[in-house]
């Protein structure tokens, strides 16, 4: 795999998780007790052995590049190849969505410099634990001209942010692409991640460019599908797909399942994230902890049920923590009470107060919030 | 390139009283505090004082140390200039030996300590757990314009006589010390922390090598050698919780401590960071099966059954029905269902299958009848058969 590099695209349409992304990219957006949602798309990359990954970044990457630093927590601090940013060139920025072309126009250098031959595009809001190997050994065995990995839908799903939903023929060639909004139980859904050579994606970009187009699966895949072989390759492990505030939601209560948690996190290699230091967690007399995952540095002294507890929470006594996401230094005081609530960090909740979400609509309590 | 001053950290001890705890690892590695190991104590103190040059003399079952330590990057300490560099005995133009004592330690590396032309030397101990800023001490050391500075800590005069206890004036001026007195004048104890003048510490190295009856130790033999030749020896009175955790009982009391609602050695200080090699695993697990109380668990943890009063280190399974009590489980422990464990300590990575019972309050103690910690340890990698009953026994098990 050291002749594959990776781009990770982290553009992204609007404030899709409403005010847990208004101050920070999607891809910074805290998941699963102490990760950040690009550290699942970073870490499938290096444990796959790929060396040289590049992150297309669009707005708001302070939060980012904090996170990342020189990508040493992920074993991305190298010599040669390692973590490159790729910051938008013009101050305002014209995309117009997500696979816009038009960023990475101006990026075309970079990666035409890079001494690998081949390209793995990624977006950063499908969650999964990966080997991209298999997928790479897939692509040439298929002699591919690109390769996109897709998962089958589990269940029917509408009024989603757009996605893209394959057609493929008995041997795995891609017949047809639609973009849409929803899709039913079956449907191969595009997890945004391809394979190609370095050189294809360059010609794409440069023929979209001269046309004046700026979509890559419209102008790049849709209007090439007959000239170019394309291929869909099946990940057949679990997959979070994160695009609203209810995905966010289930797919965090997910990993309550051992099974689902066990392979996410497992699976295929460790998901590794910016190391904190804090001491283990700790449980006093009173604390009554069901169903939960706790992440480290936090003090339990209530009780906390079916919820997931990111780094230095405390919970204190009396407090009940049910059905819930509580992010990086949340302070929950004595006898309060949190249902369905997704707690941004640094949030205070002080004495007695009550606060309810529901299943299907979980409360979002913005960052830094004191109530 | 110079320095201020230089630490050199002896951690080649065997720890023989840890048991099989120590058998393939040296002392300062042993896991402590559900994450640590305690050489991270000194070396996280070393960052967080600002001192960047750190020699690491090792000599024991090195292995996992080295590993462990690396380039230093975990505590700060990968530095461009200084940072740490790992020191076991070597082969010199005239043959090498191992370390005789911990001055002859520093004495084979008066090369490496000279590359820096230090003005100071600090010596620590990688087997105690504390909290130290060693900057204060060297201003302390600078202030009382000392040949040598001791730290000490108050122990409570029925446990003096285990110490090295120093006798001083009233402005903190050495004017004894004793090893280990029957009769102890003081209840200052030497928390094995030394800063020398270094040019003068040379001298004394150079001098206790020529003696041939000597035991080439800073307690034994260098410090009464300074206090006779009326160098100005200093104790510089340290406050805290520092933990000598030699033996079974201590380690296991130590981590006990950290249970307590506000324990004396505060882990969770952002000023203060205790830095760790971290193994990147998830949240840790809590089951709706469980049901945890006092306890301090880590990262990578499935927790299924009940934990009371016990420190849990990372990617531990504790199946459902298990019973933890009083005890500290290392990392990678796997603990099946039915399983009942009282104060025990079990070593990394033992598999403890269903139905198994370790330790009994009620029962004697199968190694030593007489005061006894009556703490079972399970040696690591052990894999104990469904069903076996390990009974009481504080000397270590190996199946």
């Amino acid at each position: 795999m050291k002749d594959v590099m990776g781009i990770v695209n982290l553009m992204e349409h609007n404030d899709f998780l409403k005010e847990i992304s208004f101050h920070r990219p999607a891809a910074a957006i805290p998941f699963g007790g102490r990760y950040r949602m690009v550290d699942f798309i970073l870490s499938n990359m290096v444990n796959s052995g790929i060396r040289n990954v590049s992150l297309v970044v669009q707005q708001k990457y302070r939060a980012l590049m904090d996170h990342l630093g020189r990508g040493k927590d992920w074993d991305l601090d190298r010599k040669r190849d390692g973590l490159f940013f790729l910051p938008p060139v013009h101050l305002s920025s014209s995309a117009t969505s997500k696979w816009d072309f038009r960023h990475f126009h101006s990026h075309l250098d970079f990666i035409d410099y890079s001494r690998q031959r081949y390209v793995l595009l990624a977006g950063y809001n499908m969650l999964c634990n990966i080997d991209f190997k298999e997928a790479f050994l897939f692509h040439k065995k298929m002699n591919a001209d690109i390769t996109i990995i897709y998962k089958e839908a589990e269940q029917l799903q509408e009024g989603l942010t757009q996605c893209h939903v394959l057609e493929t023929s008995q041997d795995g060639r891609i017949t047809d692409i639609e973009i849409t909004q929803g899709y039913t139980k079956g449907a191969k859904i595009s997890m945004e991640m391809c394979i190609m050579e370095k050189a294809l994606l360059m010609d794409l970009i440069g023929r979209c460019h001269s046309r004046g187009e700026c979509n890559l699966v419209r102008d790049g895949f849709i209007r090439n599908l007959n000239r170019l072989r394309i291929y869909g390759y099946h990940h057949q492990g679990y997959l979070a797909k994160i695009d609203c505030v209810r995905s966010y939601y289930r797919h965090s209560m997910d990993l309550l399942k051992p099974s689902i948690s066990q392979e996410l996190f497992f699976a295929k290699g460790l998901i590794y994230t910016k190391v904190k230091d804090g001491p283990p967690t700790k449980y006093t007399e009173s604390s009554k902890v069901q169903n939960s995952l706790i992440a480290n540095g936090c003090v339990i002294e209530g009780q906390v049920e079916n919820s997931i507890i990111f780094r230095s929470v405390k919970v204190g006594k009396g407090a009940v923590v049910k059905n819930s996401v509580i992010m990086q230094r949340g302070t929950i005081e004595e006898d309060t009470l949190l249902e369905h609530v997704i707690a941004d960090k640094r949030i205070l909740i002080t004495k007695g107060k009550q606060l309810k979400g529901d299943g299907q609509y979980p409360l979002v309590i913005q960052r830094r919030s004191i109530i | 390139m110079n320095k201020e001053c230089v630490a050199m950290l002896l951690a080649g001890g065997q720890g023989t009283r840890l048991g099989v705890l120590t058998k393939k690892l040296a002392k300062p590695a042993v896991p402590f505090g559900g994450k640590y190991r305690i050489i991270d104590f000194t070396l996280s103190n070393c960052n967080n004082s600002g001192f960047d040059t750190v020699g690491v003399l090792t000599q024991y079952q090195p292995l996992a140390l080295n590993s462990y330590i690396g380039i230093g990057s975990h505590w700060d300490l990968d530095r461009k200039a200084g940072g740490v560099t790992v020191l076991p005995p070597f082969v010199k133009e005239l043959g090498g030996e191992w370390y005789k004592g911990t001055a002859n330690a520093i004495y084979q590396n008066i090369e490496f300590v000279d590359q820096y032309n230090p003005k100071y030397l600090l010596v620590l101990s990688g087997d105690h757990i504390y909290k130290m800023d060693y900057s204060l001490m060297l201003d302390f050391h600078k202030e009382k314009q000392a040949d040598a500075t001791i730290a000490v800590i108050q122990v409570p005069w029925e446990e003096a006589h285990g110490f090295g206890i120093m006798n001083t004036a009233p402005d903190a001026k050495i004017i004894e010390f004793e090893e280990k007195p029957a009769m102890p004048k003081s209840n200052l104890a030497s928390m094995g922390v030394y800063i020398f003048n270094w040019e003068l510490l040379k001298n004394y190295l150079e001098e206790d090598e020529q003696n041939p009856r000597s035991s080439n130790d800073f307690g034994k033999n260098i410090i009464p050698m300074m206090l006779g030749a009326e160098q100005r020896l200093y104790a510089y009175p340290f406050k805290g919780y520092w933990r000598d955790v030699g033996t079974i009982e201590s380690l296991w009391q130590a981590n006990m401590d950290l249970l307590v609602e506000n324990p004396d050695l505060h882990l969770n200080d952002p000023n203060w960071r205790i830095y760790s090699v971290n193994p990147n695993h998830p949240p840790h697990y809590i089951a709706p099966t469980a049901n945890i109380h006092k306890a301090l668990i880590n990262e990578g943890c499935f927790v299924y059954g009940k934990v009371d009063h016990s420190i849990i280190f990372s990617g531990v399974t504790i199946a459902k029905d298990a019973e933890v009590k009083d005890s500290v489980i290392m990392p990678n422990v796997k603990i099946g269902r039915q399983v009942k464990i009282e104060k025990a300590i079990i070593g990394v990575e033992a598999i403890i299958e269903d139905h198994c019972q370790i330790g009994s309050p009620t029962e004697e103690c199968l190694t030593c009848q007489n005061s006894c910690s009556g703490i079972t340890v399970i040696e690591g990698q052990t894999i104990l058969e469904k069903g076996t009953i390990i009974k009481k026994n504080c000397n270590g098990v190996s199946v």
